[in-house]
């Protein structure tokens, strides 16, 4: 099933959506957002992509096995979370820097916890998906 | 204070588990690290017990978070003494994997799994949260239902099933009651809760709350009413996961009940005679339903739920010497239980069958293997001087003085049957002529000495420890009185979490 509305629809949606995935990830820790939902939206992305070009190009423009990213997910969101050990801090501590970055606001380990809680997510939910659309075909 | 030590089990586990996880298709590589792991969270977790044990309640604050608001994580003898013997059992369960668990199943993640079992098992044990304690009862089920299917044959899937519908169940009573219990006092850290709880007016709902609880952790532990998922499940799934369920699984559900009804609720005679009874009947038909059996497996998984029922008795009587006997025999317990799945492995390496009927000779064949394992079974059925002797004298003191007779009687028809039990697996699966010589499968002598020595030596190591146990109980009588006194009087455990 090939249809062209949707193809083009999806060349424009595909980057806003990633786009607006990182943009709900950034501002997670005050506001509404965070790794969760920015992973959802992230897949969400890839999954449009698969349902307009077909599975086998969307895990091309992935490069990497969605399944890959949950071990790396997990490392980032662990590490953060042991970082403050070293700091003498009990574990899970927050530690921030203390000058906002531009664009990005301020740099703490929530931040670090939030990308491996989207990484995990995009792999966990890219990983179902395709697995299931790959069988049916 | 921040004793950052109190989670290092949990964080090694966690740690092992994603390097496994990298290591996704290199199986020897991850039985390497599986050992490694469980060794190094074996020397945390005596670090930590040889810590509390000498000095005082450690606690700490996660994300740097005051005690009632924040989760905080408190290790006292009670906890600390859990997670050694879950590092112990890790121990001996990663090893036995090693050659006990096919390829197919580590390649679908079987030790990065178990290793989330592990971390999930010690977090449930240190953490002073109660909604943090569900958390990590989530955990555990998750990974504990991974295990079991893990292979998708027919009958694992039908065991898991009825694990899975049954826990669940368990879970939303356990949620419902930390809800209704927020609701009332607005605070979710123990401590705080065994403060709070004492200045509500209306105590029918405070009882109310408590049966949740005990309905949730009574179906977790298998106990009487709801207890049939477990023998129904325990036997499918290959015997190192076996061992890990039946030796700590439902135990979490005992700590549980341990830990709430010590700490939060302090039972009143209505709640003690509920929990007496279903002691009893719990007994009666985990010993009943064992005596049936012809699969090794299932004989062991009902004698789990017959031998639980003499630790909530323990609880009932909530006398000191009562607590004793519960907790000696707890630990006990633990020990033995898990090598008796371990060795149903091996028997099933050596026989390719754990049906009694089929069994045989094994004694003729392999005297010394035998011996070791006549060391789990006496221990087992409590004959002295090994382990399962000392709780028992304790547990009929504390019936005694309680005048609870119907409990005794309750312990000596359990006591009976396994002793009856041990004797009939004794003759029929080591001294009974082998009948059918020709469909003997000995997977075991084939197999190189390294991987014998693996799936050996935790049988031997849990086997020592039972005998420690046994031998040194007075030490074990020492560190079970300590978390009897925790348990009796709970205010140093509040005093060290909210520090007033």
């Amino acid at each position: 099933m090939k249809s062209t509305i949707l193809q083009t629809a999806t060349r424009y949606l595909h980057p806003i959506l990633l786009l607006f995935s990182v943009f709900l990830l950034l501002r997670g820790h005050y506001f509404p957002g965070g790794g969760f939902v920015g992973g959802l939206v992230a897949s969400i992305a890839f999954v449009l992509h698969s349902v307009a070009y077909g599975t086998h190009s969307s895990m091309k423009i992935l490069r990497y096995k969605p399944l890959s990213m949950i071990p790396i997910g997990l490392g980032v969101a662990s590490l953060s979370m042991f970082l403050p050990v070293f700091f003498g801090y009990p574990v899970m501590t927050g530690l921030w820097l203390d000058d906002p970055v531009p664009v990005i606001g301020t740099v703490g380990t929530a931040l670090f916890f939030d990308i491996g809680v989207y990484l995990v997510v995009i792999g966990v939910v890219l990983t179902i998906l395709f697995t299931i659309s790959l069988e049916t075909h | 204070m921040t004793a950052n030590i109190i989670i290092a089990t949990v964080l090694v586990h966690l740690f092992t588990a994603l390097l496994q996880l990298t290591f996704w298709r290199k199986t020897i590589t991850q039985r390497v690290l599986s050992v490694a792991g469980s060794l190094t969270g074996f020397a945390f977790a005596l670090g930590l017990f040889e810590r509390v044990r000498t000095g005082p309640i450690l606690t700490m604050n996660a994300a740097n978070w005051e005690a009632p608001f924040g989760i905080v994580f408190v290790a006292d003898q009670l906890s600390v003494t859990f997670v050694l013997l879950t590092a112990i059992v890790a121990l001996a369960v990663s090893i036995f994997s090693a050659t006990g668990v096919g390829r197919a199943r580590m390649l679908y993640g079987y030790f990065p799994i178990f290793h989330f079992l592990i971390m999930g098992l010690n977090g449930a044990f240190l953490t002073g949260d109660i909604f943090n304690l569900y958390v990590w009862f989530e955990v555990i089920i998750i990974s504990s239902f991974v295990l079991l299917t893990l292979g998708g044959r027919k009958a694992q899937l039908e065991g898991a099933v009825k694990y899975m519908a049954l826990n669940i169940l368990a879970s939303t009573f356990f949620l419902t009651g930390i809800g209704i219990l927020y609701g009332i006092t607005g605070s979710l850290n123990m401590a705080d809760l065994s403060q709070k709880i004492q200045w509500v007016e209306n105590q029918a709902i405070i009882n109310l709350t408590a049966m949740f609880f005990l309905i949730g952790f009574g179906i977790k532990a298998a106990l009487f009413p709801l207890y049939f998922w477990l023998p129904s499940s325990y036997h499918t799934p290959p015997s190192a996961v076996a061992a890990v369920f039946g030796g700590l699984l439902t135990k979490v559900g005992i700590y549980g009940f341990f830990r709430v009804f010590t700490l939060i609720f302090v039972p009143d005679d209505f709640i003690k005679a509920v929990l007496m009874g279903i002691a009893v009947m719990t007994i009666l038909t985990g010993a009943f339903g064992a005596i049936i059996k012809d699969n090794i497996r299932r004989i062991f998984s009902y004698l789990i739920v017959c031998h639980l029922g003499f630790v909530i008795g323990g609880l009932a009587l909530f006398t000191k010497i009562a607590f004793i006997g519960a907790v000696f025999y707890l630990i006990h317990d633990i020990m033995v239980k898990t090598n008796l799945f371990l060795m149903a492995g091996l028997i099933r390496h050596l026989r390719g069958t754990m049906n009694m009927s089929k069994l045989g000779g094994l004694y003729a064949q392999y005297p010394k293997l035998s011996l070791l394992m006549a060391v789990v079974l006496f221990s087992l059925a409590g004959i002295p001087p090994l382990s399962g002797f000392w709780p028992k004298v304790y547990l009929f003191d504390g019936g005694y003085q309680g005048n609870d007779y119907l409990y005794i009687g309750g312990i000596i028809i359990g006591s009976f049957i396994t002793l009856y039990l041990v004797a009939r697996i004794w003759s029929e699966v080591f001294w009974k002529r082998a009948a059918t010589d020709d469909f003997v499968v000995d997977r075991f002598k084939s197999l190189q000495w390294h991987r014998k020595t693996l799936l050996v030596l935790p049988i031997c190591l849990l086997a020592c420890s039972s005998l420690f146990i046994g031998l040194n109980a007075e030490y074990i009588i020492q560190i079970a009185d300590k978390i009897a006194g925790e348990m009796a009087d709970p205010s140093p455990y509040i005093e060290a979490v909210l520090g007033k």
